[in-house]
C-alpha cells in the first residue's frame, strides 16, 4: 500500500468535493458531481471511465486549464480553485507537463525546437535532447511534425511535456488516435518518464485494458469517482492489449 | 436551405468584426468612385443645361468702338443665328469698410432691358428698372463675398469719375461661370466684380453714344465658326478689333474645360486606384477568410451538400458583406459628392446644381466588387470543397516547414524558438506573406497620394507667388502707355521701386497649332517678376525673341530655333514670325515671354508698358490704394498677398478638400485591411497559440508570436508603400493641362504621415486581435480539432 502510494506517500494533488457546472445558456452541464481524489508523489495514476464521465474536465481542472464551480483543488499546498490568471499560466509553466489526443505540437518548430519552446521559459530543465532521448526520439530531433509519423509526433509532445521536469505529467488520451504498436511505444515512453523521473503521472483513457500499467486506478461515471482500484502488480505496456 | 441561411447570418454575426473591416475596405473605394464620378457628372450635367437654357454664345468679339448700324452687318453674315452687342468698361469699386483695390467690369445691358444671349439668373432682387441711371446688378461670387444685399450702394470709379452705384439685384451668369480678372490666373470673388447697367447711363456715361464695343453670336446649327470669326473680324478691323474666338476661347468656358479635364483626371486615376487596391483586397481577404471555413465546409460536404451549393452559401456570405460595403460606399460618396459639388457651385457661379448620380456608377461599383469577392471566395470554397470530406474533417495535417535560408546560413542560431515560428511562418507561404505586405503597402499608397496634392499645391503656390512673383502689388494700365508713367507710380508715397512690363494679348500659331494668349514683356534679370527654371533659378531673357512655357511649345508642337506666327490682336494688328529661343518649365497657367525692349521694337512702338510691378511698403497699404484708384490710368490693382489668399480660399481648397475625402478613405481601408490580415492570423493559428498557453506561454509571449509576425509585415510594407505611393502619384500627375502642371513633390511628412497611420491601424488591429487571444479559451481551441 505504501509502496503504491509513492516513497513519501505524498499528495500532489488534493481534490475535495469538486464540482464543475458549464453554463450553456437555458441548460446547465455538470461536468463534476463532488469528485474526491488524490494524486500521489511518483504514482502512475490511470483515470478510467467513458467519454462524458468527467475525466478530462476533472484533468483539465488539475492542469490548470480550468477552475472548479465548487470544491477545492490544491497542488501542494497551492490553492487552485482560486489563483488567477497568471498564476495558472505560471502554475502550468512550472509545474505541469501535458500530453494531448491531438499532439499539438507547433508546425513550424523541429522536435528539437518543440521540447525548446518548453525549455526556455522553465527554470530547471533538461536539455531538449535529452528529453527527446529519453522517449526514444535522439535520431529525429531535427525533424519537423510534418516529417514524423503520429506515434513519433506524441513522443515528441510527450519530451515537451517532461522536459521541464514538471511535479505532474497529465496525459488526455496520448493513445487514442494511435494503433496498438505506436501507442505501445508512447506508452512506454511515459512509463520510462514516470519510472525514471519519478513524475507523477495521471494518464486519461476509456480503455480499461490500459490501466494495467497504472499504480492506481480511478473509475469515474456521471460526473463523480465511483471507485478507486490499486493494482497489485503494474504490467509493461507491451503486455498490455487492446 | 433554411438552416443554411441561419447558418450564414449566425456566421456573419460570428465575423462582425472582420466583416465590417471588408466592408469598409468595399465601402471606400465604392465612395471614391461615387464621389468623383458623381461630382463630375453633377458639373457637366448643369454645365450643358445652362448654355442652353441661357443661349451661351458660340462666337465673342471686343473691339475698341464700332457704330451701332454695324450690327445689321453682322447679323447679315452667313450662319449668325443672334447678335447681341454691348459696352464694356473697367471700373474700380470702393466698398465702406473695404481697402483693398476692387477692380470691375462694367457691362450695359440690352436696350430693351431683355437679354437674348447670354441670359442672366437673377438670385435675388431685381433687375434695373429702364430708365434708372443708378441701378446695377453685380456678380453672385462678388456679393457672397461681402455679404451683399440688393439695395447697397457703392461707389464706382470710371475713367477717374466717380458715381454712385446702387445695387438692386444679384445676378450669375453663363459668361461667367469661372469669374476670372482679366490677367489673373484664379478667381478672387472679393476683388473683382461684374455689374450689368441699363444701356443708356452706361452709353452716356462713358462716351460710348450709338456705339458698342463687346459682341457676341449665336450661330446656326451646322455653321461654320472659323468662318464666322474670320468675317467678323474683317467687319471689325477698321474698329479696333481685338480678334473674334470661339467659345473653346471664351475665358469661362476655358477655364472650366480645363478644371474639368483636371477633374476627370482625379474622378479617374484616384477611384480607379482605390477601386483597384479595394478589389484586390476584398479578394485576397475573401480567399483566406474561406479558408479558415475548411472544417465547416467538410461538414456541409459529408451531410451531402453539392460543391455549387456549398459555394453559393459562401457566396451569399460575401455578397452580404460586399453589399453591406456598396452600400456604406454609395452613402458615403453621395454624402460627400454632395458636399465636393455645393463647393464647386460656390468656386464656379453656377446658378444652381443639379446633382446627378448616374446608374451607371452604382452599377459598376457594384458589379466590380462582387466579381472581386466573389471570384476569391469561390476559388477558396471549390478547393476547400474539393477534399474528401473525411480528410478535411481530420486534424489537420502539420503543414510542411523547413528551415529558413537565413537559418540554413547559420546566421540565426541564437533565435528564440518563437520568432523563429514567425520566420518560418512568413517563409513557409512567401505568396500569402507577400500579399499581406502588398495589401497594407497599397493602403499606405493610397495615404501618400492623398497627402501628395497637399505638398503639390504648396509646392506650385511656393514658387509660383513666393519665388517667381515677389512684387507687392501688381498695377495694369487701361491702354498701353509710355514708360514715363512710372514715375507717377514710383512718386507715391510708400512705393520703393517699380517695374514695368508690357502685356500684349497674341494668336501663336504654328501650322494649324494656334494658341490665344499674351505675350508678357518683362525687364531682363527682374527683382519682381522672376522667369524660373524647375530648380528655381532665374533664367535670363534672351535679347530678342520668344521664351515659352514648356507645355505651351508642346502643344504647338514647338522647339527651341522654330519661327512662331505671333499675331497681335490689338494695334495693327501686325503678324510677325518670332523665333522660340527657349522653353521655361512652370507649374501654373500657360504664357509667352520676351524682353520688353525687344516687344516694343516687334510691335513697332516706343518704351510702352502695360503696368508695372511694385515693391511697396504695405504698413500704409490703404493710402495707397487710394492714391492709385484716383489715377484714372489704372484698370486695375491686385495685391500678391491677397491672390495667395484666394488661391487657398478657392483652388487649393478643392484640391485638398478632395484630397482630404482620400486620406479619409485610404485610412479607413488600412485599418480594414490590416486588422483582417491580423484577425486572419489569429484564426490560423489559435490552435497553435493555445497549446503554447498550455505549455505555460504567458498571453504576452503568444502575443509576440502572432503580433510580430504583423509587425514583419507593416515594417516590410511601409517602404513599399512609399515606393507604391510615389508610382501612383506619378501616374495621378501624367496628364497636364492649360491650368496646372502638378508636380511631383512628396514631403518626407507625407511619408511619415501614411507611415503613421498604417502604424496606428496595425496597432489598433494588434489590440484587437491582443484581446482575442486573451480571451482564447483553450480547452474549447485545444478540443476542437482545427
Amino acid at each position: 500500500m505504501s509502496l503504491a502510494r509513492g516513497a513519501a506517500g505524498e499528495s500532489v494533488f488534493e481534490a475535495r468535493g469538486v464540482t464543475k457546472t458549464y453554463d450553456m445558456g437555458e441548460v446547465q452541464v455538470q461536468a463534476l458531481r463532488g469528485a474526491d481524489m488524490d494524486l500521489f508523489a511518483g504514482e502512475l495514476m490511470v483515470l478510467l471511465g467513458p467519454s462524458g464521465s468527467g475525466k478530462s474536465t476533472l484533468l483539465n481542472i488539475l492542469g490548470g486549464l480550468d477552475t472548479a464551480t465548487s470544491g477545492s483543488v490544491s497542488y501542494r499546498g497551492f490553492d487552485l480553485t482560486h489563483a488567477t490568471d497568471r498564476e495558472l499560466t505560471r502554475y502550468r509553466r512550472l509545474h505541469v507537463g501535458f500530453v494531448f489526443q491531438f499532439y499539438n505540437l507547433i508546425p513550424s518548430l523541429t522536435a528539437r525546437e518543440n521540447v525548446a519552446a518548453v525549455t526556455e521559459i522553465a527554470t530547471n530543465p533538461m536539455k531538449p535532447e535529452e528529453a527527446l532521448e529519453l522517449v526514444g526520439l535522439g535520431d529525429r530531433m531535427n525533424h519537423f511534425p510534418s516529417q514524423l509519423s503520429g506515434g513519433q509526433q506524441q513522443r515528441v509532445a510527450i519530451a515537451r511535456a517532461i522536459a521541464k521536469r514538471p511535479s505532474v505529467l497529465l496525459c488526455d488520451e496520448p493513445t487514442g488516435a494511435l494503433d496498438w504498436e505506436t501507442g505501445v511505444v508512447v506508452l512506454e515512453a511515459i512509463e520510462t518518464v514516470n519510472r525514471e523521473l519519478g513524475t507523477a503521472t495521471a494518464l486519461i483513457t476509456h480503455n480499461a485494458d490500459i490501466s494495467g500499467m497504472a499504480s492506481r486506478v480511478i473509475h469515474m461515471s456521471n460526473g463523480s469517482i465511483s471507485s478507486v482500484e490499486q493494482n497489485v502488480a503494474r504490467r509493461a505496456p507491451r503486455d498490455l492489449h487492446w | 436551405m433554411r438552416a443554411l441561411n441561419i447558418k450564414l447570418f449566425r456566421d456573419l454575426w460570428h465575423m462582425k468584426g472582420q466583416a465590417f473591416a471588408i466592408a469598409m475596405v468595399v465601402a471606400g473605394g465604392t465612395a471614391t468612385y461615387v464621389l468623383a464620378s458623381s461630382t463630375l457628372d453633377s458639373l457637366k450635367t448643369t454645365q450643358a443645361d445652362l448654355y442652353r437654357e441661357g443661349l451661351f454664345a458660340d462666337v465673342f468679339a471686343q473691339l475698341k468702338r464700332a457704330p451701332e448700324n454695324m450690327r445689321e452687318r453682322i447679323a447679315a453674315v452667313s450662319g449668325v443665328r443672334f447678335v447681341e452687342t454691348r459696352i464694356s468698361v473697367p471700373a474700380h469699386l470702393d466698398l465702406p469698410g473695404y481697402t483693398l483695390p476692387i477692380s470691375a467690369l462694367v457691362l450695359s445691358l440690352p436696350k430693351d432691358g431683355r437679354a437674348a444671349l447670354n441670359a442672366l439668373y437673377l438670385r435675388s432682387g431685381r433687375m434695373p428698372e429702364l430708365g434708372r441711371e443708378q441701378e446695377a446688378v453685380v456678380s453672385d461670387g462678388f456679393a457672397m463675398a461681402h455679404k451683399l444685399q440688393p439695395g447697397t450702394s457703392l461707389m464706382a470709379t470710371v475713367y477717374g469719375r466717380r458715381r454712385k452705384v446702387e445695387i438692386v439685384g444679384i445676378v450669375s451668369s453663363t459668361e461667367f461661370i469661372y469669374q476670372l480678372q482679366p490677367g489673373s490666373i484664379i478667381p478672387d470673388f472679393k476683388t473683382y466684380a461684374i455689374l450689368w447697367m441699363n444701356h443708356d447711363p452706361v452709353e452716356s456715361a462713358y462716351n460710348m453714344t450709338g456705339a458698342f464695343n463687346q459682341v457676341s453670336l449665336k450661330l446656326d446649327p451646322g455653321a461654320r465658326q472659323s468662318e464666322v470669326i474670320a468675317r467678323l473680324d474683317d467687319l471689325l478691323r477698321p474698329y479696333g478689333g481685338l480678334g473674334a474666338y470661339g467659345r473653346q476661347d471664351q475665358v469661362s468656358h476655358k477655364y472650366l474645360s480645363e478644371e474639368f479635364k483636371q477633374l476627370t483626371v482625379m474622378a479617374t486615376v484616384f477611384p480607379a486606384i482605390f477601386l483597384g487596391v479595394g478589389a484586390f483586397l476584398l479578394n485576397v481577404v475573401s480567399t483566406r477568410l474561406m479558408a479558415t471555413q475548411r472544417g465547416q465546409i467538410a461538414i456541409l460536404k459529408a451531410f451531402g451538400y453539392t460543391t455549387p451549393a456549398i459555394a453559393s452559401h459562401y457566396l451569399k456570405l460575401t455578397f452580404l458583406i460586399v453589399a453591406l460595403g456598396c452600400a456604406l460606399g454609395l452613402g458615403a460618396g453621395q454624402w460627400m459628392g454632395r458636399g465636393m459639388s455645393a463647393m464647386y457651385m460656390e468656386f464656379y457661379r453656377f446658378p444652381r446644381l443639379d446633382y446627378v448620380l448616374r446608374p451607371h456608377v452604382i452599377v459598376y461599383s457594384v458589379i466590380i466588387n462582387l466579381v472581386a469577392a466573389s471570384a476569391g471566395a469561390v476559388f477558396a470554397v471549390v478547393r476547400a470543397a474539393g477534399e474528401p470530406p473525411a480528410q478535411a474533417m481530420q486534424p489537420s495535417v502539420p503543414g510542411n516547414f523547413r528551415l529558413t535560408r537565413l537559418e540554413r546560413l547559420g546566421a540565426a542560431r541564437s533565435l528564440s524558438q518563437p520568432t523563429r515560428m514567425i520566420m518560418r511562418n512568413l517563409e513557409r507561404r512567401p505568396l500569402k506573406a507577400l500579399l499581406s505586405i502588398l495589401g497594407v503597402a497599397l493602403s499606405g499608397a493610397i495615404l501618400v497620394m492623398g497627402g501628395f496634392w497637399s505638398n503639390a499645391v504648396d509646392f506650385m503656390v511656393d514658387f509660383q507667388f513666393r519665388q517667381s512673383q515677389r512684387d507687392d502689388l501688381m498695377v495694369v494700365f487701361i491702354d498701353a502707355t509710355s514708360e514715363r508713367a512710372l514715375y507717377s507710380l514710383t512718386s507715391l508715397p510708400g512705393i520703393r521701386y517699380a517695374e514695368p512690363f508690357r502685356s500684349v494679348a497674341v494668336r501663336l500659331r504654328n501650322g494649324p497649332q494656334a494658341y490665344r494668349t499674351s505675350i508678357q514683356g518683362l525687364e531682363d534679370r527682374g527683382e519682381l517678376r522672376r522667369l524660373l527654371n524647375t530648380r528655381s533659378r532665374q533664367i535670363d531673357l534672351p535679347e530678342d525673341g520668344l521664351i515659352l512655357t514648356d507645355f505651351l511649345a508642346r502643344k504647338l508642337l514647338l522647339q527651341p530655333g522654330d519661327l512662331v506666327a505671333v499675331e497681335v490682336m490689338e494695334g495693327e494688328r501686325g503678324i510677325y514670325d518670332v523665333p522660340l529661343m527657349a522653353v521655361v518649365s512652370e507649374y501654373i497657367g500657360v504664357s509667352a515671354y520676351m524682353r520688353r525692349p525687344a516687344l516694343n521694337r516687334l510691335l513697332g512702338e516706343g518704351n510702352a508698358i502695360s503696368g508695372a510691378y511694385l515693391a511697396a511698403d504695405m504698413t500704409d497699404a490703404p493710402a495707397i490704394y487710394k492714391r492709385l484708384k484716383e489715377m484714372p490710368r489704372v484698370a486695375s490693382t491686385t495685391a500678391r498677398m491677397r491672390m495667395l489668399e484666394s488661391f487657398y480660399e478657392t483652388m487649393a481648397r478643392q484640391m485638398l478638400t478632395f484630397a482630404f475625402f482620400n486620406t479619409l478613405l485610404a485610412a479607413t481601408i488600412a485599418v480594414g485591411v490590416v486588422y483582417n490580415t491580423a484577425r486572419i492570423a489569429f484564426s490560423e493559428r489559435s490552435r497553435e497559440l493555445a497549446s503554447l498557453r498550455v505549455l505555460g506561454y504567458t498571453r504576452g509571449e503568444i502575443s509576440y508570436i502572432l503580433l510580430g509576425e504583423l509587425a514583419v509585415i507593416v515594417f516590410l510594407a511601409i517602404p513599399l508603400g512609399c515606393y507604391l505611393g510615389q508610382f501612383m502619384c506619378r501616374l495621378s500627375v501624367a496628364q497636364a493641362n492649360d491650368l496646372f502642371r502638378v508636380p511631383l513633390v512628396i514631403l518626407p511628412s507625407t511619408y511619415a504621415f501614411a507611415a503613421l497611420v498604417v502604424l496606428v491601424a496595425a496597432t489598433i488591429s494588434g489590440l484587437l486581435v491582443r484581446r482575442k487571444l486573451d480571451h482564447m479559451d483553450l480547452v474549447e481551441v485545444l478540443k476542437t480539432r482545427e
